[in-house]
């Protein structure tokens, strides 16, 4: 039976790993692969590290993290933050990455997604997105959530599907950071209109959001930072929990 | 660069043919100490002791890159151990329904694409279980262990799988036959799975 993945997401900048990170027996939690090689120990499924550095120097150091997370690590990760073009994705595929993710560049150039997609393949591609609801409807966000556009969710993950994206990462602005739970209609929505695996993010609080995420929320992973970070969730016992309530997990 | 496995000095060549990402293969191989060559020298690759043909790709433009370079002449007359990965497994088998594309024809099986049954999403994509391992790298404790996947195409149950995973339906996780083997999922991004498969080969 295929799992329900379990994905820590890690957020870098100039080569480190941000937000506080709250782990024992780790010589330098703020070492990305360091920190990576200690999850995947733990039994996560897969990583995503989202460079948030902003120099003009970020492709070099991208393509040199990628590198030193590839050679170290033996489970999938993700790359993202910053990747516009095919220069970009080239880069982290040699490196050794698994897939990209893009975020607001492909919300303003769409043909991203269509260049990648031919270029490396669908499985390459993830296509994260930010939204929140206005107006009861939910509505794409840019950097970070912070610019509101007039696009709507269902209507820009059909497209990036018919583009390409091999995944779909859906954070809800307005649960992250709540430990509330996920957005469940929401991602139950996304994962009904697609044919591609969805991935959920934002409000995870406890084990319990986890199972509802599988469950009613329709997901094929669930995703979330600073629960891990802290160890709030330690990531053997969450699966534990989920095998207990019959979800399929590693 | 050669690494010395037993007593006998071993030399594993990787096959380069532009295909996705063999710098997994390669760091997969480092880890284990069993450092390789990329290469696309035919005397070099009939010249190693093992040979790896990895791939993520289509399997037409595949096939057509490897027919340029010659490779598909390489790779049907090596007698050393070969492991064919993914996409490497699927041109390992007679036709593929990618773009109808024939292929190496060293395994006699088809490749077919995923129809869901039950609203399963194509590319089967994530962890999913072994079962019925049955050779040499597939050795039997690894059945109900979990291995990574990343394909929309697939090679039916037939005489030469030697390990199944299910998604849809059974299908060959592993195939092997005289002196190829061959996993479906990504061995070299299968954690500590992964790792037990590949040193089970680089032991053959």
């Amino acid at each position: 039976m295929l799992a329900k993945r379990i994905i820590p997401c890690l957020d870098i900048k100039d080569g480190r790993t941000v937000k506080g990170v709250n782990f024992v027996n780790l010589r330098d939690a703020g070492d990305p692969v360091e920190l990576g090689a200690a999850y995947s120990e733990k039994g996560a499924d897969e990583l995503v590290f989202l460079d948030i550095t902003a120099t003009h120097e970020k492709r070099k150091t991208m393509s040199e993290l990628a590198r030193s997370i590839a050679r170290h690590l033996n489970i999938p990760f993700t790359i993202g933050g910053g990747i516009t073009s095919i220069d970009d994705a080239d880069a982290m595929l040699a490196a050794g990455a698994d897939k990209v993710s893009i975020n607001s560049a492909a919300v303003r150039r769409p043909g991203l997604i269509d260049e990648l997609a031919l270029n490396f393949g669908n499985q390459f591609v993830v296509l994260a997105v930010d939204a929140r609801q206005i107006d009861g409807e939910w509505i794409v966000h840019l950097n970070g959530g912070r610019i509101a556009t007039e696009i709507r969710l269902f209507d820009w993950v059909k497209e990036a599907e018919s583009r390409g994206a091999g995944e779909i990462l859906f954070t809800s602005m307005d649960h992250d950071g709540t430990k509330a739970g996920f957005a469940l209609e929401a991602t139950a929505h996304i994962s009904e209109l697609l044919s591609i695996p969805v991935i959920a993010s934002g409000g995870a609080g406890n084990m319990e959001h986890f199972y509802d995420v599988f469950t009613a929320g329709k997901a094929d992973a669930g995703l979330a930072a600073s629960i891990f970070h802290f160890n709030e969730i330690a990531i053997p016992d969450l699966k534990g929990y989920l095998k207990e309530k019959n979800v399929v997990v590693r | 660069m050669t690494l010395v496995v037993g007593k006998r000095v071993a030399m594993i060549a990787v096959i380069d043919y532009n295909a996705g990402n063999v710098q997994s293969v390669l760091f997969a191989l480092e880890r284990l100490g069993a450092p390789a060559i990329l290469t696309g020298d035919h005397a070099q690759i009939r010249a190693a002791e093992k040979v790896i043909f990895p791939g993520v790709g289509e399997a037409s433009t595949t096939m057509h890159f490897l027919r340029e370079r010659g490779l598909d002449e390489v790779i049907k007359s090596l007698t050393q151990p070969t492991l064919g990965i993914c996409v490497g497994m699927q041109l390992l088998c007679a036709h593929s329904e990618e773009n109808d594309t024939p292929c190496l024809g060293v395994i006699p099986q088809r490749v077919k694409k995923f129809v869901p049954v039950n609203g399963e999403k194509v590319p089967h994509m994530g962890w999913n279980s072994l079962s019925r391992c049955a050779d040499e790298i597939f050795t039997p404790e690894l059945s109900g262990e979990y291995v990574y996947y990343v394909h929309s195409y697939y090679v039916e149950e037939g005489p030469y799988t030697s390990a199944l995973s299910e998604y849809t339906l059974p299908f060959s996780a592993g195939l092997h036959k005289d002196n190829f083997y061959a996993t479906q999922f990504h061995v070299e991004k299968s954690g500590k799975v992964g790792e037990m498969i590949l040193r089970n080969f680089l032991s053959l």
